[in-house]
């Protein structure tokens, strides 16, 4: 679905991103009530920009109903370096726990995408920017972990700033870590499908993330190891306003596709039925895997509600 | 009425606190000095033979990164290596020691070579980081990490990797992921430069001493944190006072590293190595019940 350029005038102040409204959107304004987001998937109706996506929404959004089970759940971040800076470490993961009721930028567990098993590992980054340290690390290779033991393959969906700065060296190590259990899958023949969200920068697309058998982008995301502003104020040079996005990623030959939201669920599920062996597939006259729309996903979104009013349907994969 | 000792308590944890962050940003200082060894001054010093290992065979020749075929006490190794440079001329040619992705290409194909022909592999850490330009990032700067993390990763040669001056962030640790990681009394090793980290926390990069204090990049906290095996000795005051003494040093220590990593099978090498990087890392569990940080 390309996004309809919608050129709006901007009203003098009101529109810092600090002072609007999470569920405005940042690209043609639109305002959305969250029940209404949520049914759409996070995407606007009338632009198509995507929005955040927290991890426990995106799991929801991704694999069937009641079949997501969590693995390491309990696991939080300690304070190696007992870090402060303007306020210590402590207190800013507490706050973000606070914030997404998760503990930490990492949820990671095995579900079922249209039927088909799958380990996953998806990203939050309203915690602390999705930044990698050890819980996100250990998080990811009790995924890969699970994905081995069960000979099933792996989903990352990746959205992070980088790597966790409070935990300096410990939180770059953790590239190598993740990496490492990327080649465990590799060595085992293990499919690895790596989704990346907006944005996917810094030390997550410098290793697990770029690392995928398959590697797809959500519209527009940012993907790029350093962010415009660093390359322009390090480099002095200037980015083109598409400087990092998906869609100059494909161009550029670091992906394979750029796949809307709505599509997302539906891809990977072919994904996961191409990789499979060749017994598990279907026989006979059942075709391609049926590909879901977004109001198979979610349920009912308001729409359904009215055209099932006059007795008709949207269309069914 | 003032507790003396309270008092004399408070000042001495602050004294004590200020000559830290001294000794933090002294090896700061040491680790990015003009007159520091590079890379190819201690392979002049430890190598009796070389071959300069150029291209990435894809696109160009990154001089921020330099491979060598090397004989080094008697055998044949690979050796790879950040380099910057000493003058202007030859620093801006060798981009102040930061790759591009053709950098990091030319670091797989030594790496792959290495595995190849069974040679142990020397790597030689000294970046601020990978550069953060357009044509970087064009180019798969990210990626090109990723997969030389990875080529360390899938080697079953025995590797050994010195933090030798600033080991800055993934563009470091591209080729750090050692079987055996040493650092240089005074070396650095961090995710980010303070100047990057105070810009980002402090929002404002003049507080880059108070940053390195917090993150403590030095050789000594890599130590503790289990990141590096072993610090290995400068000569007083420095790798730049003496270079010959520094060089022999590392000499020693890369030889010891290098025979514990040749110890272990080379079958169940691959595998030893990413559980030694799989071990990295500190948590907590939480007590669910209680919704606490145990």
């Amino acid at each position: 679905m390309a996004p309809v350029e919608v050129d709006v005038e901007r009203p003098a102040g009101g529109d810092e991103p600090g002072r609007r409204h999470p569920n405005t959107c940042p690209s043609c304004r639109s305002h959305y009530r969250d029940d209404e987001l949520r049914h759409a998937l996070r995407v606007c109706a009338q632009c198509g920009h995507h929005f955040a996506v927290g991890a426990l929404e995106r799991i929801d959004q991704i694999v069937d109903p009641g079949s997501f089970e969590e693995i390491g759940g309990d696991l939080r971040a300690a304070d190696p370096l007992a870090f402060v800076d303007l306020r210590p470490y402590t207190d800013r993961l507490l706050d973000a726990e606070l914030a997404t009721g998760l503990g930490d930028a990492l949820v990671a567990g095995t579900g079922l995408v249209v039927g088909r098993p799958a380990a996953l590992a998806v990203m939050d980054f309203a915690f602390m920017g999705g930044s990698m340290g050890s819980v996100m690390g250990e998080r990811f290779c009790l995924a890969a972990d699970a994905a081995l033991a069960r000979g099933i393959p792996l989903i990352s969906v990746t959205a992070s700033g980088g790597a966790r700065m409070q935990e300096n060296i410990l939180a770059l190590m953790q590239m190598a870590k993740t990496v490492g259990a990327v080649d465990q899958l590799r060595e085992a023949g293990i499919p690895y499908i790596s989704v990346l969200a907006h944005p996917t920068t810094g030390g997550v697309i410098a290793s697990f993330a770029s690392l995928g058998d398959i590697v797809i982008a959500e519209p527009n995301a940012l993907l790029s190891f350093a962010g415009p502003r660093v390359v322009e104020q390090t480099t002095g040079e200037k980015t083109a306003p598409d400087f990092g996005r998906a869609e100059s990623n494909l161009r550029l030959g670091q992906l394979d596709a750029v796949v809307p939201r709505r599509e997302l669920r539906g891809e990977l599920a072919r994904l996961l039925l191409l990789f499979s062996p060749a017994e598990d597939e279907p026989t006979g006259e059942q075709g391609p895997v049926p590909v879901p729309d977004d109001a198979t996903i979610t349920g009912e979104g308001p729409v359904d509600r009215v055209l099932g009013r006059f007795g008709l349907g949207r269309r069914r994969g | 009425m003032v507790r003396v000792t309270d008092e004399v308590r408070r000042l001495r944890k602050r004294f004590e606190a200020r000559a830290e962050e001294s000794h933090v940003w002294d090896a700061v200082q040491l680790a990015r000095h003009a007159e520091r060894p590079y890379t190819l001054d201690y392979a002049e010093r430890l190598f009796t033979d070389a071959f300069e290992l150029r291209g990435d065979r894809a696109f160009s020749d990154d001089e921020a990164l330099i491979a060598l075929l090397a004989r080094y006490h008697g055998q044949t190794v690979v050796a790879i290596g950040h380099q910057k440079g000493r003058d202007l001329s030859e620093r801006t040619r060798r981009m102040f020691g930061m790759p591009h992705p053709e950098g990091y290409r030319k670091a797989i194909r030594a790496v792959e070579l290495a595995d190849r022909f069974g040679y142990p592999v020397l790597t030689f850490v000294d970046t601020p980081g990978a550069y953060p330009g357009v044509n970087a990032e064009e180019r798969g700067q990210a990626g090109m990490i990723a997969r030389s993390i990875l080529a360390f990763c899938q080697a079953s040669v025995p590797i050994v990797s010195t933090v030798i001056g600033e080991g800055g962030s993934g563009g470091a640790l591209a080729i750090a992921v050692g079987d055996r990681v040493l650092m240089q009394e005074n070396a650095i090793y961090s995710v980010i430069s303070p100047e990057g980290c105070a810009a980002i926390l402090w929002k404002d990069a003049g507080q880059a001493r108070k940053a390195a204090y917090a993150f403590r990049p030095t050789a000594g906290a890599c130590l503790d944190l289990g990141v590096v095996d072993a610090i290995v000795e400068e000569p007083k005051g420095g790798a730049h006072e003496d270079v010959d003494q520094a060089a022999r040093l590392l000499d020693q220590a890369i030889r010891g590293a290098l025979a514990e990593a040749e110890a272990v099978p080379a079958a169940q090498r691959r595998a030893a190595r990413r559980a030694k990087f799989r071990r990295m890392g500190v948590w907590g569990v939480a007590d669910e019940a209680a919704g606490e940080t145990v």
